[in-house]
């Protein structure tokens, strides 16, 4: 015999003759684990919180009833809280928008022109952010902000500072000073989730190739249009990832708005508050449905407008 | 008559890679130019110096008469078939064929009503609503050939547009090519390294090497009459003699080539006899290599014929006149 090899003789080669002959036993053992953890973990977290939604709480005792109502979505509607909803999304949408305004060149340039050395120092430029605490980020924003800071002091020293108290004039986004505005609110958020939407966006950028460009410009088309009509709608997936995580972290983040901006109300901070400190376990968790279904619109609203067609 | 393309001493070098180095080109409206080369020939920068994608360190590029020195690629009259084809995979068959008359402006239906046309022209009649995606190969080519058709171009521009496909499609796209340069009459330049494409297809061939380019002619001409043994041995794997042996077969002393098929095996005896080293067979002839002395030359004898055992030894025979003598150099 000449064909067959020396047989199987240390457990770990039978093992492996067993994974190769039934190769599912192999990605069923591989697959375990995640679908576990998604399943039971992650999805039954989230279908408690579901059920929690259609309960109602008791407003003199503070006692949950546990049956199936209505009620907590009804109270969500309420003006009060209906405002919370509305600000939250529009500062969402408004951080979405500026996130894609300025990710967009960089990612574009570390794409289509960023090579060896110069694309290490871009991953590490957009990186280094998210490598120091979340709180000392704003920490930080809330001093470079505020009315004694860096931004009021570098205003006053270019004779600028008609203009800063101009846009802090401003009706509803201004206030006393940037920190204690929804315009602060804004400059930090759009800080903090910039690189959730440049990454994505370069991921996308950088499949397009550079002879679709070449194809374009050939067929007439200047450098506005092959961007509308080539780059955009390429890129779009990327925006629509990154906008994903900057409009969902947006929607759900609970410290931002309570350390830089004007205390108003957040659907993170009622969620926040709910639970902890009103009990009210019913109404957090219909809060917190809100981001879920506005996500899915979204999403449904972007595969509908073909968003993903180049996929 | 009025030359479509015309290059004057142009030179683009990359850094200290002499890419194309000092051509001299002037390609005649309506011609099938193939310019036929190996990689790194320089045959590739020499097109995307006339669509425009590069830029000419040197020299003077014109099409039909202008110089085109700081014209971008969108406002020149050529158009582009990529090597790739470079669909655009977010658009349908019929809005990449419009994609042209769109950023011109031209309002949809009458664009839409142009692609089809255009479809029907490459036999792609009712694929409109397709995706480039859900296309064969050979049929992205076509959509690629009517995307760069329906502008109307002056000079039509082929990178390689026949490399993706296989071999009985390369053929039949052959055939398609050349009927459609015929009927439609437009300057056709064609990039390509397979020098049977590019005899089949073009009446005028540029053999590009390191550069520069070492013979323009006909297809027949180049064939026949390599000016340089460079062009002798990359179109068709000719026999190369050094000037000694073409001596011994009474012409020169020069280099010379002679093809393999003009070369007929005799009974041993006569002028020059070898012996047959191996025998390659081809199905249209029997491909046979005979060594005279030092020297591995290559007969082709055709179908029918006897073919000699390796070992064996032969007789050469030739027509004097199929002796053709080259310049020195390679």
């Amino acid at each position: 015999m000449t064909v067959a090899a020396a047989p199987p003789s240390a457990p770990l080669d039978r093992l492996s003759d067993l994974f190769w002959r039934r190769p599912r036993i192999l990605l069923a053992l591989l697959l375990a684990p995640p679908l576990l953890w998604l399943g039971i973990v992650y999805l039954g977290a989230l279908f408690a919180l579901l059920a929690q939604s259609f309960f109602s709480i008791d407003e003199f005792s503070g006692v949950i009833d546990r049956s199936f109502t209505l009620k907590t979505y009804a109270e969500l509607l309420r003006p009060a809280n209906l405002d919370i909803i509305v600000r939250t999304v529009l500062m969402a949408a408004a951080v979405s928008l500026a996130s894609i305004a300025i990710a967009f060149p960089i990612a574009y340039f570390a794409a289509r022109h960023a090579r060896g050395r110069w694309k290490a120092a871009f991953y590490l430029c957009v990186m280094l952010p998210l490598w120091s605490s979340y709180l000392v980020k704003i920490y930080a924003w809330k001093m470079i902000l505020a009315k004694e800071g860096i931004v009021s002091w570098a205003a006053a020293g270019l004779h600028l500072g008609w203009l800063l108290d101009g846009i802090l004039g401003l009706p509803v986004i201004g206030g006393p000073s940037l920190s204690i505005s929804y315009i602060g609110t804004f400059l930090v958020f759009v800080y903090v989730w910039l690189p959730f939407m440049i990454l994505p966006m370069q991921a996308a950028l950088e499949r397009v190739p550079a002879t679709l460009l070449e194809a374009s410009a050939d067929l007439g088309a200047g450098a506005g249009q092959t961007f509308r009509h080539v780059i955009l709608p390429l890129a779009i997936p990327g925006i629509v990832a990154g906008s994903i995580f900057t409009f969902s972290l947006t929607l759900g983040d609970y410290i931002v708005p309570q350390i830089i901006g004007n205390s108003a109300n957040f659907i993170g901070m009622a969620v926040y508050q709910q639970q902890g400190t009103a009990g009210n376990i019913p109404l957090a968790a219909a809060f917190a449905v809100v981001p879920i279904v506005i996500m899915m619109a979204y999403l449904w609203f972007a595969k509908r407008m073909g968003a993903f067609d180049a996929l | 008559m009025a030359c479509a393309v015309e290059f004057e001493r142009v030179a683009r070098h990359f850094g200290e890679v002499r890419a194309v180095d000092g051509v001299d080109l002037a390609i005649p409206e309506g011609a099938f130019f193939a310019m036929l080369g190996p990689s790194g020939s320089g045959k590739t920068t020499c097109l995307r110096l006339i669509s425009g994608f590069d830029q000419p360190t040197a020299g003077h590029i014109r099409i039909f008469g202008e110089a085109v020195e700081g014209v971008p690629p969108n406002r020149r009259s050529v158009n582009t078939v990529f090597q790739d084809y470079a669909l655009f995979p977010h658009l349908d068959v019929r809005d990449n064929v419009a994609y042209g008359p769109m950023v011109r402006g031209v309002p949809k239906a009458e664009r839409h009503r142009a692609a089809e046309e255009m479809l029907a022209l490459v036999k792609l009649s009712g694929y409109g609503d397709r995706k480039p995606g859900q296309l064969s190969g050979g049929q992205r080519q076509r959509v690629a050939l009517a995307r760069a058709l329906v502008n109307r171009p002056r000079v039509l521009l082929l990178d390689e547009p026949l490399g993706a496909l296989d071999l009985k499609l390369r053929e039949a796209m052959q055939d398609e090519l050349k009927a459609l340069q015929t009927r439609l009459g437009i300057t056709f330049v064609f990039v390509t390294h397979d020098q049977g494409e590019a005899l089949s297809m073009a009446d005028t061939v540029a053999v590009f090497t390191e550069g520069r380019i070492a013979q323009v002619g006909t297809p027949s001409e180049i064939y026949e009459r390599p000016r340089t043994r460079f062009v002798a041995d990359f179109v068709g794997s000719s026999n190369v003699l050094p000037p000694e042996v073409a001596a011994r077969f009474g012409a020169g002393p020069a280099w010379a080539s002679l093809r393999p098929e003009a070369l007929r095996l005799t009974a041993p005896g006569g002028a020059i006899e070898g012996r047959v080293t191996a025998t390659r067979y081809l199905g249209a002839g029997t491909r046979v290599g005979i060594d005279i002395g030092g020297v591995e030359l290559t007969a082709l004898t055709p179908a029918g014929s006897p073919v000699p055992a390796p070992g064996e030894r032969v007789g050469l025979a030739w027509a004097p006149e199929a002796l053709h003598l080259m310049e020195p150099g390679q």
